[in-house]
């Protein structure tokens, strides 16, 4: 449902996205992993149309391009991984915000108030007794929560989330991570993430795209894309040897 | 678990408020009528502008030309200037995420203060319209200045949220007061007095200014207020705008426009009154939360509010010497900027 084709992303003379292609079907978690600085932000920021890039990107063979703001909006949800919010909204005035694409148009805005999608957002992500509160007094975790429940009352077909357990405790982690996957099982959705814990990606990836230096090394089905080899080309180091080493610590 | 203490308080803004606000908007209008050199009774202005709304004549124990020709016209003036500029200031700030954003910090209004001495002193005018000239070219002085400054900017900081704009703003508009002095040296026959451009002044306007007044505020104000959503969005952040769907160069384009156009015309007409549109939004913003639907609104009464009491104050403290309005507000502007600039230090 969502192609992209030669992506290239420059910063001056800097190459931060170079020639990339990928494709997203219905029912796929496609996770992106790589180190620091391999382009990962960058690809979210691109398919979000936030930076110039050449190349294009499809949303079943339609250039994304070529869609208004508030069109995309209801295709792709966003979540960014910093968000800050300077001034005292309340929790729920945030949340109801992510409506925003399906009451556009001049003088349409109360068509539809959308109350039982924010209604759900709220109890998907744990926040309804929190949602008078002030976005000021919330912790980075609560606040991660707020932007995904923004996006969940979006109600996109498409969710692309960089780092959707930033800030967020194992408890929460699990939580959105078990959400997620159940909100994939409706039929007719998709989810790209950035996702640095390469457990949690295979835990939950059905396919990956490994990127180094812009580049996709290997993409595929998740059991295919993280072998022994492409980790240890792309992160430098034994990356099954040290999984390993880690989990060791857990047994006995 | 309920947290009480970091609930808001719901319902905040009700009809009530508005009504609360509106009622004190009136009264101070009507102080203001009759406070000044010469004191009038508070019973003689309703008389007076109530027999003149429907035509009766007006009682001769009433100084009704005063009331009519010297005070009202003022008084409507300087609320809705207050009013434009505070909601020009709110939505800058909103817009741009930084809660120092007006039209003075930013030099806005001392650019639309530059175009309208230009135009003054050229001669510049529209045909048909002989005051056209000089608030089209202040207007337009305004977007140039706000274009300038905001690309300046945003090459020193893409979050446009940090006090670098600010600094930006402030030696702008150093710069061009200095050149504002230097045309107004040369072409003193031509043009307004520095006093006037720099600190503003009302005094000897006319229905004429409050009938122009009016309709930008209306026009202007109605499409700030339509954006509120939008505005919203950009106060909780433009990346976040752009991915729940608003369209991110347009929405930004028009706003830009529309405050230009309302600062250029305060401009033409008063000169630059600085910090208004600083303050008021922040006091609207405690009184009923950073939600534009009602925060728009809640600056518009609050602004007209203050700077009435603000030129209130110019005309009588050292009566009968008239001070420039801009005497009042940048001594309170100022004192809130650092207040509200320590505040966002501090919240980081």
């Amino acid at each position: 449902m969502l192609q992209g084709n030669h992506l290239t992303v420059r910063y001056g003379s800097h190459q931060v996205i170079d020639d990339l292609s990928f494709h997203l079907e219905e029912g796929q978690w496609l996770m992106l992993a790589g180190p620091n600085g391999a382009g990962k932000t960058t690809l979210i920021e691109t398919i979000a149309q936030g930076v110039p890039y050449t190349g294009s990107i499809l949303w079943n063979d339609q250039d994304i391009r070529s869609l208004k703001p508030s069109q995309l909006a209801r295709r792709i949800g966003v979540l960014s991984q910093r968000n800050h919010v300077s001034y005292a909204y309340s929790v729920e005035e945030v949340i109801g915000l992510g409506r925003y694409a399906h009451r556009s148009g001049l003088f349409s805005m109360k068509g539809d108030d959308g109350k039982e999608q924010i209604e759900k957002a709220l109890e998907m992500t744990g926040l309804t007794e929190l949602r008078h509160a002030s976005m000021l007094t919330l912790s980075g975790g609560e606040t991660q929560r707020v932007f995904l429940a923004q996006v969940f009352a979006q109600d996109p077909q498409v969710l692309i989330l960089d780092e959707p357990a930033n800030h967020l405790d194992l408890k929460y982690q699990q939580h959105i991570f078990s959400l997620i996957r159940q909100w994939l099982r409706e039929p007719g959705r998709a989810v790209l993430s950035v996702v640095h814990d390469l457990s949690l990606a295979r835990m939950f990836g059905t396919h990956a795209i490994l990127m180094h230096h812009g580049k996709s090394v290997a993409q595929g089905a998740i059991g295919e894309v993280m072998l022994p080899d492409s980790l240890q080309q792309v992160y430098g180091i034994d990356v099954y040897q040290w999984m390993r080493e880690m989990l060791s610590q857990w047994q006995g | 678990m309920m947290q009480d203490s970091r609930c808001l308080k719901r319902e905040r803004f009700s009809p009530l408020t508005y009504c609360l606000l509106a009622a004190a908007l009136l009264l101070t209008m009507i102080l203001c009528v009759c406070v000044g050199s010469v004191s009038i009774p508070f019973s003689d202005t309703i008389t007076a502008v109530w027999n003149a709304v429907w035509g009766l004549p007006i009682p001769e124990r009433i100084a009704g030309n005063i009331i009519l020709n010297v005070r009202l016209p003022r008084v409507l003036c300087v609320t809705l200037a207050g009013a434009a500029l505070s909601i020009c200031g709110a939505a800058m700030q909103g817009l741009l995420r930084n809660p120092l954003a007006d039209g003075s910090t930013m030099g806005v209004s001392s650019g639309a203060a530059l175009g309208a001495v230009i135009a003054m002193a050229t001669g510049f005018t529209l045909p048909g319209f002989s005051y056209g000239g000089i608030m089209v070219t202040a207007m337009a002085f305004a977007f140039g200045s706000l274009v300038l400054i905001l690309s300046l900017a945003y090459a020193l900081d893409r979050s446009l949220s940090t006090s670098s704009i600010i600094l930006i703003g402030v030696i702008f508009t150093m710069f061009i007061s200095s050149i504002i002095s230097l045309i107004v040296t040369f072409a003193s026959d031509h043009t307004r007095s520095l006093n006037f451009w720099t600190l503003g002044s009302f005094s000897g306007v006319s229905y004429d200014q409050v009938r122009l007044l009016g309709l930008a505020l209306l026009i202007c104000g109605g499409i700030l207020y339509r954006f509120h959503p939008e505005l919203n969005a950009f106060a909780i952040g433009e990346d976040n705008a752009r991915h729940i769907g608003v369209h991110v160069k347009r929405v930004k384009l028009i706003i830009l426009i529309t405050v230009s156009v309302l600062i250029g015309v305060c401009v033409s007409i008063s000169g630059t009154v600085s910090f208004v549109g600083l303050v008021m939004p922040h006091i609207a913003r405690m009184l009923v939360g950073p939600n534009h639907r009602r925060l728009l609104p809640a600056s518009l009464f609050s602004g007209a509010i203050f700077l009435l009491l603000a030129d209130l104050t110019a005309r009588t403290i050292l009566s009968p010497i008239e001070l420039s309005i801009g005497v009042v507000t940048s001594l309170v502007g100022a004192v809130a900027f650092v207040m509200i600039f320590y505040k966002t230090r501090k919240a980081g």
